[in-house]
């Protein structure tokens, strides 16, 4: 079973709480964009077989869209954090690293 | 490769079956191959056999990490039919139809292909809609399905619900032709003819590395050293992304965690595949009579082989209320496959950026009935640099552009 605690209400959510929203941090593109950089944006996912940054929703608690670190491979959960950021924070990437000494970082 | 047949088994049971051979060679690995292949699941396999078959190349591995069909195709609930929505699916998914049709003739295999009908309810206005336009559109390809009402749903399946309170049957699209084959037996029957035309089949060798040079192919790191081949084809469903991602190139493709389950077995009830795509659920009846159980994709990337529970719940939720008679029944085992998904939920049958290098996958939820098909295809690519007219549409670059082969609404449901 899969818990994830949503950062703004503290709630150790149950994965029947909340809805997957897929890959975080994407680089939008609309009008104007190239084929490539639209197709990157819209099917080409990250996939990794280890750690991965994910948006989901607290769908049956505040409703709000956060941020999860995520180990594919075994579900373990480093930590979440709020979806209004660019990128994962700072202790959250070292605390990956210190755990997962292979992981090649966020690119 | 000693032939099966009745008088084998006359001879055999002479002599306390002392004469049968192993089915498949386990040799080492040679230093280069004409081909090598990723992937002993059923579509590599099939691939391996096709371009012995087919293209007469037979300096060919077949590389696999664990054993062969142990992945997704050792997994799944061997549902097979052809009634798919574009024009390029019903292609390739019915020539899969076609060769599974006489398949174990064509293998000396017993794949035990059991045709046995295959019904998709309708449950909602919006679903009936929907399918009536699909036997339409399979009537326009040459596929024959029928639009059925509730009246022989009952009459094909005495042990459904026809009126239950949310969901009632409205009707169903029938394929006839459609059913079920072993699973295992369709792995191991391509291993057994694909070992006869002298190919190797590499069990517990795992691919970690692509080796190229100025964009070809050279070989791949395994652990059990470098194998150099002229030409690579990647066949490994949940894990293509990360072989694309050693060869330097990013697939359209998510990796999800897929569940099935089985009962205890019971007297034969049901003699035909039902699925009820709305209610996310599909049943049908093994012959040791274990009722065969599935439902959707859980909904995030995983590759634990390990499903969630409330996915189960939810399907079984489901299928109690459209067959009331298997509320009493235990549960006996579960499992997870990592399914490939792409965004049209349509496969990927591709030249890559890489000039020798192929790759096959995205087979998602339903690539078992697609397994002899989808060889076929690929090995049709491999041997001649170019995809024929099966696999044509099915390149990876159709997302860039646009040319979606759509299948998500024709086919809501895994299987
Ligand atoms: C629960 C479930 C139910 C399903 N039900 C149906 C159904 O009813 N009907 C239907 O048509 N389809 C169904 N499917 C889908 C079907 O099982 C797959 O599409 C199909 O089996 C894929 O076959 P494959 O040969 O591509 O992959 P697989 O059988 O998964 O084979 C890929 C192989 O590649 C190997 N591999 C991976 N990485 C490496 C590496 N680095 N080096 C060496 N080897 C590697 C794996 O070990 C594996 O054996 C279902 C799937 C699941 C999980
Ligand atoms: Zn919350």
């Amino acid at each position: 079973m899969l818990l994830l605690e949503c950062p703004y209400c503290g709630v150790k959510a149950e994965e029947t709480e909340l809805t997957a929203g897929g890959e975080a941090h994407l680089k939008r593109f609309g009008p104007g964009s190239s084929g490539e950089e639209f197709e990157a944006y819209m099917f080409a996912r990250k996939n990794p077989k280890g750690v991965h940054f994910e948006r989901w929703r607290h769908a049956y608690g505040c409703g709000k869209w956060f941020l999860a670190a995520r180990c594919t491979a075994t579900l373990e959960v480093f930590g979440t954090y709020p979806a209004q950021t660019t990128e994962p924070p700072a202790d959250l990437v070292e605390k990956i690293k210190a755990k997962r000494p292979d992981w090649k970082g966020t690119k | 490769m000693k032939r099966y047949s009745v008088f084998a088994i006359a001879r055999e049971a002479l002599r306390y079956h002392q004469g049968w051979e192993r089915a498949w060679r386990s040799p080492a690995p040679k230093a280069a191959y004409d081909a090598i292949i990723v992937g002993a699941g059923g579509h590599g396999l099939a691939t391996a056999y096709y371009l012995g078959k087919n293209f007469g190349i037979t300096n060919v591995a077949v590389i696999e990490k664990g054993w062969l069909g142990g992945g997704n195709t050792g997994r799944n609930t061997t549902i097979i039919r052809s009634n798919y929505l574009q024009d390029p699916s019903a292609a390739i998914y019915n020539k899969a139809l076609s060769l599974y049709e006489d398949l174990s003739q064509d293998l000396n295999y017993n794949v035990m292909f059991s045709p046995r009908g295959l019904l998709m309810l309708a449950q909602t206005h919006h679903e009936v809609r929907g399918y009536l336009r699909t036997v339409h559109a399979n009537n326009l390809q040459g596929v024959k399905t029928e639009w059925i009402g509730p009246e022989r749903v009952k009459e094909l399946v005495p042990i459904i619900n026809i009126d239950g309170p949310r969901y009632p049957v409205l009707g169903a699209l029938y394929q006839a032709r459609g059913g079920t084959a072993r699973h295992d037996a369709v792995a191991w029957g391509y291993a057994r003819a694909c070992s006869a035309m002298g190919m190797d089949i590499l069990q517990q060798t795992e691919v970690t590395g692509v080796r190229s040079e100025n964009g070809q192919v050279t070989g791949v790191e395994t652990s059990r050293g470098f194998i150099g081949c002229k030409k690579l084809g990647m066949v490994v469903a949940g894990h293509s992304g990360q072989l694309a991602e050693m060869a330097g190139f990013r697939l359209p493709v998510e990796s999800l965690a897929l569940q099935a389950l089985v009962s205890e077995p019971i007297k034969p009830c049901m003699d035909v595949v039902v699925m009820a795509n709305t209610v996310h659920g599909y049943m049908s009846q093994s012959d040791k009579g274990e009722m065969v159980i599935g439902g959707g994709t859980d909904g995030f990337n995983n590759f634990t082989q390990r499903g969630s529970f409330h996915h189960i719940e939810e399907t079984l939720r489901a299928l109690v209320e459209t067959f009331p008679m298997i509320s009493r029944l235990k549960m006996l085992r579960q499992w997870g496959g990592i399914v490939d998904m792409t965004g049209d939920r349509s496969p990927i049958i591709s030249k890559t950026p890489l000039g020798n290098c192929f790759i096959n996958c995205g087979w998602g939820t339903g690539g078992f009935k697609a397994i002899p098909g989808s060889g076929w295809a690929m090995a049709e690519l491999m041997a001649k640099g170019e995809p024929g007219p099966l696999a044509a549409e099915f390149n990876m670059w159709r997302f860039r552009e646009g040319q979606f082969i759509d299948e998500s609404v024709a086919a809501g449901v895994a299987h």
